[in-house]
This record gives C-alpha cells, structure tokens and sequence, in this order.
C-alpha cells in the first residue's frame, strides 16, 4: 500500500470518528440511574414498554455509580445541566431547587392520583413551603437490623424479642460472637442517617424550633457514646467506621453476609441483596429497630425519581413520569425489585407477593412494614428536613474520630457543632 | 515483525502527514510577513491557547474563589468575602496543635502530608538508590530486572490502591501469609501506624521504578577510569562509594528529591482508593481534604477549597523553584 | 537441580569469589521481583473467584468451585459435601437443602434415602475453577465494547495532539530567541505539578463554559497541554545543534518544513517516551472522566468499571475483573516496549 493510499484511508477513518452518535428523530429523553442490586435491569425493562407505547419518546438510560448522582449531579444541576430525569437518595431535598414542577404538564385527574397516592412526601423532594410535584419515590426505606438466625443457634442463643433494647442485643450478639469465633458481634453502616433512628430512640432533637439545626444533645452522644465504647471493646466490627475519613458512606453488608457478625444495622433496601448473596448458606431475619428509653424507633428515606427542571422536554418528561408512576407499574417495580412501594394506594390494598421464591424474604419485608409504623416524630421529620444531610456528615466525621482515639467525645460535640454551624453559614452566603 | 508497526505508524501518522503539507503554504506567507518572531508565536499558539484555557484561566478563577462563599458551584451564585476563608483556615490557638485551630482537619491534612512526605521521599530516595546501584552490577538479564522495577509505574493510581487494599484487607494475601506463618492475622488498615506505613510503602511501591531509572542514568555516565584508578589505589568499596559515587550522582539525586517531593504533597488517588483517609484522620492528606471539602462533602465549601489550594500551590511553587534552582547548579556543575 | 543452582551462584565480575553484596543483590532482585509482581498476580487470581469465595478467611490462593452432582429426583445439580461420620470416616453426599443447622443431604449413589447432618460436620468439595462470568457478565451485558471504544479514541486523539501542540511549543522555546521566552518557560515550569483535584471546581466550570460536558473533547483538552510534556521535549530539543537548522534554512527550507522534518524526527526517542506516558496516563485517567461524562454513550472503561459501585453495593468480582481487563493494555505495552521505555527514560528523559 502506497503511502497516499494510506493516508487516505486514514483520513476517511478519522472522519468518520465524529459522525458515531447519528441524528434521531423521536425525542431522546436521559434518565440518570444509579442502581443497588437488580432494579436497573428492571427500569430497562419497563422502559422498553414506555417506548413501545409512545414512539416518539426515546429514553436512554444512563447507569451510573451511585457517587456519581451524589458528587456530579448536584455540579451539574447547578450549572443548568444534567439529566431529564434522575434517581437520587441523600440529596432529594439538599438540590430540590431543581426539580422540575409536573403540575402544569399533569391533567387534573392525574394531578389528583399523585397528590393522593404520593403527596406524603412531596415535601421530601421540594422547598420548604412549595407545592409542587417534582416526582416520587420509587422505593421507601426504613432502617432496621438484620440477625444471622443461624450463628444464633448454634451458639444457642435466643434471638432478642420485639421490645429488646440496644444493650439487650448487643449482648446477645456478643454471646454469639464469642461462642463462635467470630470478630465482632455488630456492625453498623458509616452513615449519619443509620444512626439517627437509633438517637431518636435515645430521645434526641436535631431539629430546634425555627427549623434550624439544633445543637448536639445529649441523647444524641448517648448513642454516639455507646457507639465509641462498642467499637472499643471490639464489640462493633471497627472497619466499617475507620476505613475512610470525613462524611463518606460505607457499608458494613460484606461482613454480614460472611457471617462474620451475626447483627448489623442497615435498612430495608438490602433484602433482595440479602436473598440474592447469603442464598442457602444461613437463616437471617429482619429484626425491626431495637429500642432506646423513648422508642425503638428506625428512620425512613428512599430513592426519589425527580424531573429536572432544565430539561427541553417537560411535556415528553411529564408523559413518562406519569406512566412510570401508574400503579400498575410501581405494582410490578416493586414486585420485582423487592422494594418498600411508596404508593399509598398499593400500601392500603396491601398483599403485595413479592417476586422471591426465597422464604426469607416475605417475612422479612413484612417485619420492615410492621417496623415503620414505630417511628418516632423526629425520625418522621428528617426526611423532609433541609439541613438534615449537613448534620448526618457532621456525625460521621466527628464520631469516626472519636473512635479512633483522636478526640474525645467532648470536643467532638462542640466541633459537631461547628461544623454544623459553619455549613449552615457558608450555604445560605 | 518490524514492518507492521512502520506500516501502523504510517497509518496512524498520514492525516498529519497531509496536515503538515497542507498547512506549510499558509504559514511561509506568514513566515515572509511576520519574520522568525512570528514563527515563535505560531508554533507557542495552540499549546499556549489550551494550557490558558484549561490550565492558567482555571488556576486564575481559583483565587477568585477563593475569596467567595456559598455552596453553589457557578461563580454567579457566590458572594464575595474577601479573604474571609483565608482567614478561617489560618486561624489557630496554637499551631503546634491541629485541634485548635478553626479549621481542624486543614491543619490535620497539612500536618499529616509533612510527615508523609519527608518519610515517603526518605524512603523513596534510599530505596531508588540501593536498586539503582543494584541494578548497574554486573548481574544476569539486568533488563529483566529493570522492567520489574518499573513495572508498577504503569499501573493507574485506583489500580494500585485496588491491589493494596485487595492485600491489607481483613481477608487479604498478607493475612493468608500471616496465617500460614502461625501469627494472628491483623486487620492493618484499622491501625494508624499499619494503615499510615501503607500509604507510603504503596507510594514508593507504585513509583519508585521511575526514579531508579533516573538515578541509573546517572551511575552508567559515571566514568568507569574513576573506579578502576580507585581499585588501583586500593581505596575501600565504602569510601569509593562516598567519595565516588554519591558525589557524581548529586545533581540525579536532585532531581529526584525535588520530583519526589512534588508528587509526594500531591499524593491522592492511591491513598483515596487504599484508606480513604482512615482510620479517623490519620491518613488523610492535603489534596484529598480539598477535594472532599471542595466537591464530594455534603459539608461542601468550594471557596474554602480553592483558599487551602492556593495555600498548597504557594508551597509547591516554593519547591519547584527549588527544582530549578538546584538543577541550574547541577548544570553548571556539569559545566565546569 | 544441581546445575540450576550452580546457575544462579555463578556470577560475573571478580571471579569466583562471593561477597556478601552479592548475597544482597540476589535477595533484593528476587524479594522485588515477588513484591513488583506478586500483588498484580494476586489480583488477576482474585478476579476469578466468585462472590463467595473472594469473603471467605483465609483466602486461597488460587480460585476454587464447588462440584455439584446431578442426582436422581432432583432437578437443579446439588451441590457436593464431604461429610465426617462417626470413627473418622468420611463419605461424599449431596445437599439437597439447608435448614437451620442441620443439612439434608442425600447419597448420589443412593438417591433415596435423605439423611440429616448437622453442617458442622460438612466440608465442600471443591476444586479449582474459574469464575469466567465475572468477565463474561460485564463484558456482554454493559456495552463494554463501546466504553473500549471510547478509551481508545481519548487515549489516541490525547496522544496525538499532546505530541503536536507539544513539540511545536518546545521547538519554539528551544530555537527561538524573543521577548517574553523566559516569562512562558517560567509559567510552564510553576504549573509543572498544579495537581488536577486542586482545580477541579473553576475547571469544570470552564469545561461547562465551553460546552464540552459529557462530551469525550471535554476529557482529552485539558489534559493534552502537559506542561510535563513541554518541559521534557524543549530539555532533550536543546541537544539538537542549531548548525542543522542553519544549514537547512540556507537551502530555503522554511520554518514548518524545519521544524516537521529536522527536529521531529532528531527529537523521536524523546517523543516516543512522552507518547509512551501519555497513552499510560489518558488511559489510566479517572477522576476528571468520572466528573465530564454522564451519558453512557460517552464512557471510557475506567468511569464504565465504576458503575459497579453502587450506593449500597460495591460487585467486587466484576470491578476486579474489569480492573484486570483494563491491566491487559497496559501490560502488552510494557511488555513489547520496556527496552525502549527503559532505555528512554534512561537516556532521553533527564539529561
């Protein structure tokens, strides 16, 4: 081959670099997903169906870390860019400036389904005093423990009953633990909001009464303190807390699901994982929140689908978000997915088979049902809350410390303090 | 064998083939117009263009943030506070210790960063040195031995720390070894001292190959009459080496103190991946706390980010000038 | 045995004789040989174990799988034990299925009969396997080839233009003499080691100014002018004498034509070290991808192999598997080119 002729082919090759992403002519919607387990496949799958119905809508689906909808979505969302549509958990209140309002793209009768079947929590993913729609939440999440009922009866331990407390399970488990061998007896995620129903059951107040962040109460050191002294003793398995520095999120699930303790407190999002990864190798049960002096109370959250605001669509975003929300729809999400449904409508009628042929399961997700009808009030308040995210990371960076012996738990309330105060500051400069 | 790269070189080369005659016309008419000054600047242009707009201009806005706060990310939405966050972050009781100054974790990271870099570069030139003079021994397949030193260089950060994290994790090789050996397996990176230890050894693990290189060069430019008149001499292998050796190798060594030192303050994707700044603070250093505190923290401050940058890059500029200083004194050393 | 020994104690220098650095130096080359090496080794080991086996303590050294059994009645092969009876026998049966402590587990060669085991009392049998599906599973279901695709158009488009724009700066400020020469040389060398997590925030603000977001431009631009790259090329352009350029002016070559075909060519040992690197680095690269590309379309492989983190789940087997997948580039260029990268470095780089 001469070397013109090469040069040629290169050429062409080269120009055809650019031309790799071709003009489309139905509207090409992005939605931004992060996925836990299988309910990326699932959405893929429902949004085949969209597509199949609506030709004119094109949805890709972007799946992504879940750091990414975290850390660059808010970058993005800031700068008037970003997804149609997105998932995103921690920051649904923290950036709802954003989120696109669907009531003037909603027919009166539609506006009237959401309002009913997901108003609840409206205020979850919108400002302060807002009335508008900016999505729902594809799944609810409460947090609550999990026990390995096998290593329990091996070491013939009883399972602590419904009304035990914190101190009655952590001994518990520390039987088991040291009957079988094992390197802690409890596990806990590094994350402030896994940790705040457990203060709430220890009576704390996040919350004062203009709506601002309170300061750190003694309850709240109270459970903070039992933490510390856990993880201490080698109670509390201590690599989930000290593997990172600042407010990063960890989970302990790796250490549960190789039975390496036989209790851990995470949430109801870990079920279908659960069934799917510990399979036939032992027995776990949902074990609901255990108690403190005011409650046994866990705390809710979940993952909300919310239209953004800069999209050039909003009557194509509107459509698909009023599909994705039908009943039948959320019906089958979370039949599949294994999912807390948070359409009030399905939750009354109730009776929802989940898709496992795991028996695990069942009992499982009715125990989290059961649980969150024992919230307490500031629990129930959190979710909506705006500064509560600031708070969460102000706990976990502080008490990380402490654990690690770098302050004591005095002064990691007053720097608790100052952080708080000082991001509460810088974000309304 | 050797034809199948020419000939893939000429492929991936021939649209800047044709470029470089296609734009050679235009830029002699230029040439008679603008004289060789002219010339200077077209050649400057577009690496001078892309290193404005996408190096200087955001190192400029840098300190325009720097003096803003607010948690948005577009300038538009900040306001101005002047050296406000300057002052938060140099605010302290005592400087001796970390805990009372304003901004705690700021002076944790600067304090952590120092240590870490005086013992990495420590480290980092001992270790280079002893394979580099290793290495120029008469030995069997030195190119064998070269490339496995160098091999981890080519390794992406995240991948590094992956690999180390893969080996100090409770369920890691190193517990397997310790395991095997009878010892109690010990989960190293819930120890500060373990976890602080392996933040530098997997630094000068992942890097050393480039400095040994380096300093290779050197020892193979060294005349080898100065060895044989020194054995003639009978002069002792120690005091060949520090009156020989070491000297000559100087202006080497200092370049890879200098480069060391550099990348050592810069320090980030491994230790992220590796410890994540744990236990506690106790690895935390200087470019991981304003990357959390500038972008990835729900407790996010970009303004205050860009001010302990700035702090950073004031330190860094110091020590490049103490690269150039240095390397102009080993040139004209070379010189003489 | 006796002659590879000898091998290894035969040296060459001062006949014979050993001395104790030769005892140094063989134990340094052969203990950094297994540290150099042996991490990445473990690694590609781990990536072919499954979920399971890659929690369990202590770990194996080599990837294992259970052997199941097809047995009579049953569907699905059940999976095999190895089961202590009474007086230190053992004997092999199937489990059929798990309940509490106890086991139910049947003889494959007596399908009939259930018995009940305590699971204390069983080992698995396993024997050595590959988990393929790690690589499989990521490689078939989530568009890896489009991400391959992708990083090999950064890493080539990046190279490229890094050599061109670079070569062409460090020619001028090698050859040339004019005002303000030092002044850039100066700003080169101070942004020589600005780390790019210290700039992250104004940058993306440039690159979303500029309208390259999600876009694999937004990648490549700002990091094609290294200043690393400048630096070295002008150190090593320095050598070429000026007698050449003079000659060649005399015969009306002009500028361009000096620079493309005199001092590119003289310089190439120099740009091939700086490609070497750049192609490592772009395709390395991670943190500043993660930050620009948001649509799937657009992701390279290393911001593609982060999708298995999730925000409650990190897949382990899969991000070690496309970790190694990522190695196997990197690899081959060490490989086929580590004397030139050596012997570059060596001889090119500093001077």
């Amino acid at each position: 081959m001469t070397e013109t002729k090469l040069t040629c082919v290169a050429a062409m090759a080269l120009a055809g670099l650019g031309t790799a992403a071709s003009a489309q002519d139905a509207t090409e919607l992005r939605m931004m997903w992060y996925s836990d387990g299988i309910e990326g496949e699932i959405m893929a799958d429902l949004l085949e169906r969209f597509e199949a119905e609506h030709p004119g809508i094109d949805v890709v689906l972007d799946n992504v870390a879940y750091q990414v909808t975290q850390e660059q979505l808010p970058i993005q969302l800031a700068s008037g860019q970003g997804p149609d549509i997105a998932r995103v958990a921690s920051n649904l209140k923290s950036d709802s400036e954003h989120w696109l309002d669907l009531r003037p793209y909603l027919s009166d009768e539609e506006t009237a389904y959401w309002e009913e079947n997901f108003g609840a929590r409206f205020d979850w993913m919108r400002p302060d005093g807002s009335d508008a729609i900016p999505g729902f939440l594809t799944q609810l999440t409460l947090t609550g423990g999990f026990a390995n009922a096998t290593l329990f009866e091996q070491a013939g331990v009883e399972l602590p009953g419904p009304d035990a407390t914190w101190d009655d399970w952590i001994e518990a488990s520390r039987a088991v633990a040291e009957d079988q061998g094992l390197p802690a007896a409890f596990a806990i995620d590094r994350s402030g909001h896994r940790i705040s129903g457990p203060n709430a059951s220890f009576g704390a107040d996040y919350i004062a009464e203009d709506g601002s962040p309170a300061p750190v109460d003694a309850a709240t050191l109270e459970f903070a303190g039992r933490l510390v002294s856990w993880a201490e003793d080698g109670t509390m398995l201590p690599d989930t807390w000290v593997s990172a520095a600042g407010t990063t999120y960890r989970d302990a699930r790796e250490s549960f699901v190789n039975a390496q303790v036989p209790f851990w407190y995470s949430g109801s999002w870990q079920v279908a994982f659960l069934s799917e990864s510990i399979g036939d190798a032992f027995d776990w049960v949902a074990v609901g929140s255990p108690c403190g002096p005011e409650g046994c109370s866990g705390l809710a959250g979940g993952a909300g689908l919310v239209a953004v605001k800069y999209t050039d669509h909003p009557e194509e975003v509107a459509t698909l978000m009023d599909w994705l929300a039908g009943e039948e729809i959320v019906r089958e999400f979370s039949k599949r997915t294994l999912f807390l449904p948070a359409h009030a409508g399905i939750v009354e009628a109730g009776g929802l088979d989940f898709a496992s042929e795991d028996p695990l399961v069942p009992p499982a997700l009715d125990r989290f049902v059961e649980a969150s009808g024992e919230t307490l009030p500031l629990a129930d308040a959190l979710p909506a809350w705006e500064w509560a995210g600031i708070y969460y990371g102000a706990l976990v960076a502080r008490i990380s410390q402490v654990m690690a012996d770098e302050i004591s738990m005095e002064q990691a309330r007053e720097l608790m303090d100052r952080d708080i105060a000082d991001a509460v500051e810088n974000a309304s400069q | 064998m050797a034809a199948l790269p020419a000939k893939l070189g000429v492929v991936v080369t021939a649209p800047l083939v044709l470029l470089a005659r296609a734009v050679d016309p235009p830029l002699r008419w230029w040439q008679r117009m603008a004289g060789q000054g002219g010339m200077a600047a077209v050649f400057l242009l577009p690496n001078l263009a892309i290193f404005g707009v996408f190096v200087l201009f955001p190192l400029a806005l840098n300190f325009v943030y720097s003096t803003t706060a607010g948690t948005d990310i577009l300038l538009q939405g900040r306001s101005f506070v002047g050296g406000a966050q300057y002052a938060r972050l140099l605010e302290c009781r005592d400087y001796l210790d970390p805990l009372t100054c304003r901004e705690d974790t700021f002076w944790t990271a600067a304090a952590n960063t120092l240590v870490f870099v005086v013992l990495q570069v420590t480290m980092m030139v001992v270790v280079s040195t002893i394979t580099a003079l290793i290495l120029n021994r008469e030995i069997r397949a030195r190119g064998f031995f070269r490339a496995v030193f160098f091999f981890p260089v080519l390794l992406s950060p995240v991948v590094v720390g992956l690999i180390w994290r893969w080996i100090l994790q409770r369920q890691g090789l190193l517990n397997l070894v310790m395991v095997s050996l009878g010892l109690e397996p010990e989960v190293w990176l819930n120890d500060r001292t373990y976890a602080f230890a392996a933040t530098i050894g997997v630094s000068v693990w992942a890097h050393m190959g480039f400095y040994t290189l380096i300093l290779l060069a050197g020892l193979q430019a060294i005349p080898k009459d100065l060895y044989e008149a020194a054995e003639m001499d009978g002069t002792r292998p120690a005091r060949v080496f520090w009156r020989i050796t070491l000297p000559l190798l100087g202006p080497n060594l200092a370049v890879v103190l200098v480069l060391a030192l550099i990348r050592g303050v810069q320090i980030f994707d491994e230790v992220y991946v590796l410890t994540g700044g744990g236990p506690g603070t106790s690895t935390l250093y200087l470019t991981q706390y304003i990357y959390e505190v500038g972008f990835a923290s729900v407790l996010r401050n970009p303004g205050l980010a860009a001010a302990a940058s700035i702090l950073m890059g004031l330190v860094l500029v110091v020590l490049t000038l103490c690269q150039l200083w240095l390397s102009r004194r080993g040139e004209a050393k070379g010189a003489k | 045995m006796r002659r590879v020994v000898s091998f290894l104690a035969r040296r060459r220098g001062h006949g014979g004789r050993w001395h104790w650095t030769d005892a140094v130096t063989w134990l340094w080359l052969v203990g950094g040989t297994v540290l150099m090496f042996g991490p990445a080794l473990w690694l590609v080991a781990s990536s072919f174990k499954g979920p399971a086996q890659l929690a369990e303590f202590p770990p194996t050294l080599l990837p294992y799988e259970q052997i199941v059994v097809q047995v009579e009645g049953h569907d699905a092969p059940l999976p095999l034990y190895e089961v202590a009876g009474p007086h230190g026998t053992t004997r092999q049966l199937a489990e059929i299925r798990r309940i509490g402590t106890n086991a139910q587990m049947v003889d494959p060669t007596d399908p009939d009969t259930r018995l009940n085991v305590d699971i204390a009392a069983r080992t698995p049998i396993r024997e050595i396997g590959l988990a393929l599906d790690n690589y499989v599973q990521p490689l078939v279901a989530n568009d890896f080839l489009r991400f391959l695709w992708n990083s090999v158009f950064v890493t080539v488009m990046a190279t490229l233009i890094t050599l061109l724009t670079n070569s062409m700066a460090a020619f001028a400020l090698s050859k040339y003499r004019f005002r303000g020469r030092d002044a850039v040389m100066l700003l080169i060398v101070a942004t020589l080691m600005v780390p790019l997590s210290v700039i992250l925030v104004p940058l993306y603000s440039v690159v979303n100014a500029t309208g390259l977001l999600d876009s694999l431009w937004g990648v490549i631009l700002p990091t094609v002018a290294t200043p690393t790259g400048v630096f070295l090329l002008r150190q090593y352009m320095l050598t070429i004498p000026d007698e050449l350029l003079e000659a060649a002016r005399m015969d009306h070559a002009s500028e361009w034509q000096i620079y493309w075909r005199i001092v590119l060519p003289l310089a190439a040992p120099a740009l091939a070290v700086l490609a070497i690197f750049s192609v490592v680095w772009r395709w390395n690269d991670f943190l500043w991808p993660l930050i620009v590309l948001s649509r799937r379309e657009t992701y390279t492989l290393q911001v593609g192999l982060n999708t298995y983190a999730g925000e409650l789940n990190v897949q382990w087997h899969y991000i070690l598997a496309m970790t190694v997948v990522t190695m196997i580039p990197v690899v081959l260029v060490f490989v086929f080119l580590q004397r030139f990268i050596t012997t570059g470095i060596a001889g090119a780089g500093i001077k």
